[in-house]
């Protein structure tokens, strides 16, 4: 039963994705030629104008460029012209770092507020204006203060996943049950061992969902902060690609943006997995 | 008295109410306890039971007042007085194994792991889960769940036990089969055993002495019936003991009509001096006993009415 659904499903999944693309390719394909013009000028305007045919590429047009990628994704030619794979290397990695600072300060600091009644209530004025800032809002402070882009989103990177995660790592501190605290405290387990011992696995599902939100919105941000820094990164490239006026390579990288992050949620979601336990 | 093992010395229990005012759960409550002893509280719920066993377990303190344990004022929880939790508590991300084996790597820090396995599996053993070892507590049944939580509070060798209506929320067959075992085991190992309750039988088949609580807010120590049936009662034999219904009737009528108007009727109560019932014991001084109950007397001839004496 649950094998024929999932089946049927990835079947209908396909003719989708099959009727996607056949739209698409009618949508943009070559119509008949404009006759009335002179060549010197349909040399000028290029197949546009002369076939009628789309600005828009077809999905041939898409594939045959993203395989030319596939082919070579780590190659070098200088500032603006950098493989594939070494634009999202970059983004990774800004990412990679400024999630992983934000996971060193999120965790430990929410604990802290969620243990803590006094430090709870003391801190989220602070954390309530904060949270609803514009990650980006944050790029000329940083860019003034840091003074140096690729640090720059790191940092806007940090500053936009720490919220998710500081705020459920609160809610998880604070709203483990009374009675596995009880359990620890009649065996009389000290602070740091149950801390350890059942704060942390009791709390961990709502951690690692705060992390996932975190890890999803930090990619969304990514690509927006790299347009702005410029240089090196996947946002950067969809930018300099649009100035280029090269649609094809916008969308092969709208569509490995889209990749990357699926991927990124599925790490995440693993992970939630693994520390969730049934009741 | 008897030496006293576990004296309660004029508890009281306030909560802030509404407005300035505190709401007083309980005040002035004395009680006490003989090593080995085996104690039921009875009462109606919002009485202050859960609140008087948190006090003995130090998991909350009480407004006025100590309790004493062994000679020595009690100041937060002690790995001497185990707690069987209402809802087991059990630790959802460990196994059986697991939760077993956290009490005893928190009684005996200093053990390696096999000594620590080991001693978590004589427990297991004891209380019949052998097998279950390696589960879950999310593929246990209730009372599955609950002799983890008894193997738990066992395995620590507590000097008392103490349980928060622990069957309460099993089934019948599943709650007379554990009784059993708990009365078995704390026969064996002499365990002084404090149990809030709401089922009278089960306080018959296990106290030695039951407490009667009146109703909240406000609520005292009424009562300290003695159970006069024979340490070796069997679960089977239980009714035909001659003394049965009086007890049950005795447990009863406090439940139902006495619990509310105690304070009214009682107004000389000493709450340091709870009067000792000894049902059915004749000769002994009719105190306080003045209500009239000839139905009891017909039903069960040849017995004096229950009596008290201070
Ligand atoms: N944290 C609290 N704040 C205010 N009142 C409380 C609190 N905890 C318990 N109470 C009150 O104390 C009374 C006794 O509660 P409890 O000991 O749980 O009763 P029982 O176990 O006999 O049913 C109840 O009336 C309850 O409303
Ligand atoms: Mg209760």
């Amino acid at each position: 039963m649950t094998t024929s659904l999932r089946l049927r499903a990835g079947l209908v999944s396909i003719v989708l994705l099959a009727a996607f693309l056949g739209i698409w390719h009618l949508a943009t394909r070559s119509t008949a030629p404009v006759a009335t013009m002179s060549p010197e000028y349909a040399k000028l305007m290029g197949l546009t104008a002369t076939q009628g045919k789309s600005a828009m590429p077809g999905p041939l047009d898409v594939g045959a460029k993203l395989w030319e990628h596939l082919k070579r994704p780590f190659y070098d030619n200088g500032p603006n012209d950098k493989g594939l794979g070494i634009q999202l290397a970059y983004s990774i990695g800004r990412v990679g770092t400024g999630y992983l600072l934000a996971v060193i300060v999120a965790i430990p600091l929410g604990f802290l507020i969620g243990m803590s009644p006094l430090l709870s209530k003391a801190l989220d004025p602070f954390i309530q204006v904060l949270k609803p800032i514009s990650p980006l809002a944050w790029m000329p402070l940083a860019l003034y203060t840091i003074k140096d882009s690729s640090i720059s989103a790191v940092f806007v990177i940090f500053i936009c996943s720490i919220w998710p995660m500081l705020l459920n790592t609160v809610f998880g501190v604070a709203s483990v049950r009374k009675e596995w605290v009880n359990v620890a405290r009649t065996l009389e387990v000290g602070t740091i061992r149950r801390a350890f011992t059942v704060i942390l696995p009791a709390a961990a599902p709502t951690i690692l969902t705060g992390m996932r939100i975190s890890i999803g919105i930090a990619w969304l941000v990514i690509v927006a902060a790299e347009m702005l820094v410029g240089g090196t990164g996947i946002g950067y490239f969809v930018w300099n690609e649009w100035n280029n006026l090269s649609i094809t390579n916008v969308i092969i990288a709208i569509l490995l943006i889209g990749i990357v992050g699926m991927l990124l949620d599925q790490i995440l979601a693993r992970f939630t997995r693994m520390v969730t336990f049934p009741e | 008295m008897t030496d006293k093992f576990i004296s309660i010395e004029g508890i009281a229990k306030r909560y802030p109410g509404a407005g300035a005012a505190m709401t007083t759960v309980f005040e002035n409550l004395w009680l006490s306890m003989a090593r080995g002893e085996f104690c039921c509280v009875i009462g109606h719920s919002g009485c202050g039971k859960t609140t008087v066993l948190n006090i003995l377990a130090g998991l909350d303190a009480p407004s006025e007042g100590a309790v004493i344990v062994d000679g020595q004022a009690i100041s937060g929880t002690s790995l001497d007085r185990a707690v069987i939790f209402q809802s087991h508590a059990l630790l959802p991300w460990r196994t059986v194994l697991g939760n077993v084996a956290y009490a005893v790597s928190s009684k005996w820090r200093s053990w390696d792991r096999a000594k620590v396995k080991a001693h978590a599996q004589t427990f297991i053993d004891l209380v019949g889960l052998t097998g279950s070892e390696h589960k879950h507590p999310s593929e246990l049944s209730g009372g599955m769940k609950q002799r983890v939580g008894i193997a738990r509070a066992l395995s620590i060798t507590p000097k008392m036990m103490l349980m928060d209506e622990p069957f309460s929320a099993l089934d019948a067959l599943t709650r007379g089969t554990l009784q059993d075992e708990v009365r078995r085991i704390c026969l064996e190992t002499g365990q002084t055993a404090f149990m809030i309750t709401h089922d009278v039988d089960e306080a018959i088949y296990l106290a030695d002495k039951i407490f009667l609580m009146t109703n909240g807010p406000g609520a005292v120590l009424a009562e300290v019936v003695e159970n006069p049936l024979p340490r070796d009662r069997g679960r089977t034999d239980l009714h035909r003991h001659p003394l049965y219904y009086a007890l049950r009737n005795h447990i009863i009528d406090f439940l139902v009509t006495r619990s509310k108007t105690f304070a009214a009727e009682t107004p000389d109560h000493d709450p340091r001096n709870v009067p000792m019932v000894h049902i059915g014991k004749p000769g002994l001084s009719i105190a306080s006993d003045a209500r009239p109950e000839p139905s009891r007397e017909t039903s069960w001839p040849g017995l004096s009415r229950p009596s008290t004496s201070s």
